[in-house]
């Protein structure tokens, strides 16, 4: 095996290499968030300007593939590792303690990988709904609301339609939480992990994280809330 | 002597585990009249020679100075390493913290790389081990060397020491819910990588160190900062954020050969 190949192997098997992996994939993750987010948002400003947007994203073509290609990776990567460090984690304290005590560690940095893995249950369910279209007629070309020529989906009514019952909006409420608590704590792991954070920055950052969590939870949630509620439809 | 105001009358709950692999449980110990006035181990002496005159087995516990300043002692009290008061080892905790009528837990420092030998003492060689793989500097034996020959900037000089407060007492793995060691092995990495001294091997310390560390079945960081609420010495996790910068470029410069 090539040295070069070697070290990288030794990187991945060693505790803090596997954490600056799902670091730095975990920011690349939220670089994509907010892309998605203020795609999303320009729902407000009507059928044209959404439809319009997914339009262009469709015709980037083979780009769009290498994209979801390497968004597909960062999450395996993420995840994988994720896992590998949590079976460590538990095998390295089998027996818990009679008197369970939390001293400072937040709530949203204990529940780290149930947040995660709900997520990950929610972006199959999403990718479903709208990407793969089970269970909907999304891509039924007879389907004339959801198509806004031949080829050019009608991303628009798509999302109205999945967002009025009521109970997609609720899954998507509650995993659009846990998504804003899982980041909430990744914010400011990322820069812990990779040795930005300094006692001078360490607060700032926690605060921007604090904002960066909520601002994406309110402005997610603000469109099913604003279908469910009727304001859009 | 302890008249009947300072003294407290306790109930003790004590992890007994008779050897690394025999299964444990809770014994539960009345502890009458402790002074306030004693010390955490002291108050378990008393309870001990209770036991011994009972024809029982004594509860066994590590201990050495009792000044704060070994790092033998241990003991998770109430869920707390080295108990509830913050900066403070168990053998300088004293019973005045605690009120007649509490009862207590008493666990031993919970990890797979802290095996239990007996009670409350358990097995912390693992440290050992790690120090082993780079917690030393390479310097000249000799005549000692004139004290200021190597100027050492005060600001690094601090960071240091506050670093070298580190007693190894483990308290940090106990404390961390995935019995991590990132708050001992930084601050030992981080006692020599500030100094001049320490310059010249601060990248393979940092490798080694930490590749020692995975080998010893510790846990992972998770970035929750329990250690540092208990650490007796207050060391802070911003060491541990300076191992993470100091391994990232260290293994960086290793991948790439430089
Ligand atoms: S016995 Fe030495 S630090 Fe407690």
């Amino acid at each position: 095996m090539p040295p070069l190949v070697q070290y990288l192997i030794r990187f991945y098997q060693s505790s803090i290499g596997k954490k600056i992996i799902v670091a730095l994939t975990g920011a690349a993750l939220m670089g994509f968030l907010v892309a998605h987010l203020l795609g999303n948002l320009l729902i407000f400003s009507g059928p044209e300007a959404i439809n319009g947007y997914a339009k262009k994203l469709h015709d980037l073509g083979p780009l769009l593939y290498v994209a979801r290609a390497g968004l597909l990776l960062f999450v395996v990567l993420h995840i994988v590792c994720t896992i590998q460090l949590v079976k460590i984690n538990r095998a390295a304290r089998p027996q818990k303690y009679a008197v369970d005590t939390v001293r400072q560690a937040t709530k949203s940095s204990r529940i780290m990988i149930w947040s995660g893995l709900t997520i990950l249950a929610f972006v199959v369910y999403h990718l479903a709904h709208f990407t793969w279209a089970l269970g909907n007629q999304y891509h039924d070309p007879g389907m004339a609301r959801y198509w806004v020529e031949p080829g050019v989906h009608n991303v628009y009514n798509m999302v109205i339609d999945g967002f009025s019952v009521w109970y997609v909006s609720a899954f998507y409420i509650i995993a659009m939480f846990l998504l804003c608590s899982h980041l909430n704590h990744g914010f400011s792991s990322i820069f812990q992990t990779l040795g930005l954070a300094t006692p001078r920055t360490r607060q700032p950052i926690d605060l921007a994280g604090k904002l960066f969590a909520w601002g994406l939870f309110l402005g997610n949630i603000s469109i099913p809330l604003s279908i469910l509620f009727g304001i859009k439809s | 002597m302890a008249d009947s105001k300072s003294s407290l009358d306790l109930t003790l709950n004590v992890w007994r585990q008779t050897g690394p692999d025999a299964p444990g449980r809770f014994e539960t110990y009345a502890a009458k009249a402790i002074p306030e006035t004693a010390s955490f181990l002291e108050m378990m002496d008393i309870v001990n020679e209770d036991i011994i005159a009972k024809g029982g087995e004594p509860v066994a516990f590590d201990h050495d100075c009792r000044e704060g300043i070994c790092g033998m002692c241990s003991m998770v009290i109430n869920g707390m390493p080295h108990g509830p008061k913050r900066g403070v080892t168990t053998c300088q905790l004293h019973m005045r913290s605690f009120r007649s009528g509490d009862t207590i837990w008493i666990e031993p420092f919970r990890a797979t790389a802290f095996p239990i030998v007996r009670d409350l003492a358990v097995d912390r060689s693992a440290f050992d081990r790690i120090q082993q793989a780079g917690g030393y500097i390479t310097v000249r034996t000799g005549s000692a060397p004139e004290a200021n020959s190597v100027p050492v900037p005060k600001p690094d000089a601090d960071a240091s020491f506050m670093a070298a407060a580190c007693i190894g007492c483990g308290a940090c793995v106990a404390a961390c819910k995935n019995a991590s060691a990132m708050l001992f092995v930084a601050a030992k990495v981080a006692h020599f990588n500030h100094l001049p001294q320490g310059r010249p091997e601060a990248d393979s310390r940092a490798l080694g160190m930490v590749r020692a560390m995975d080998e010893q079945g510790f846990g992972n960081c998770t970035n929750q900062y329990e250690c540092e609420a208990v650490c007796p010495k207050t060391i802070d996790a911003e060491y541990i954020r300076q191992l993470n910068r100091d391994y990232r470029n260290a293994a960086a410069k290793e991948v790439v050969g430089i």
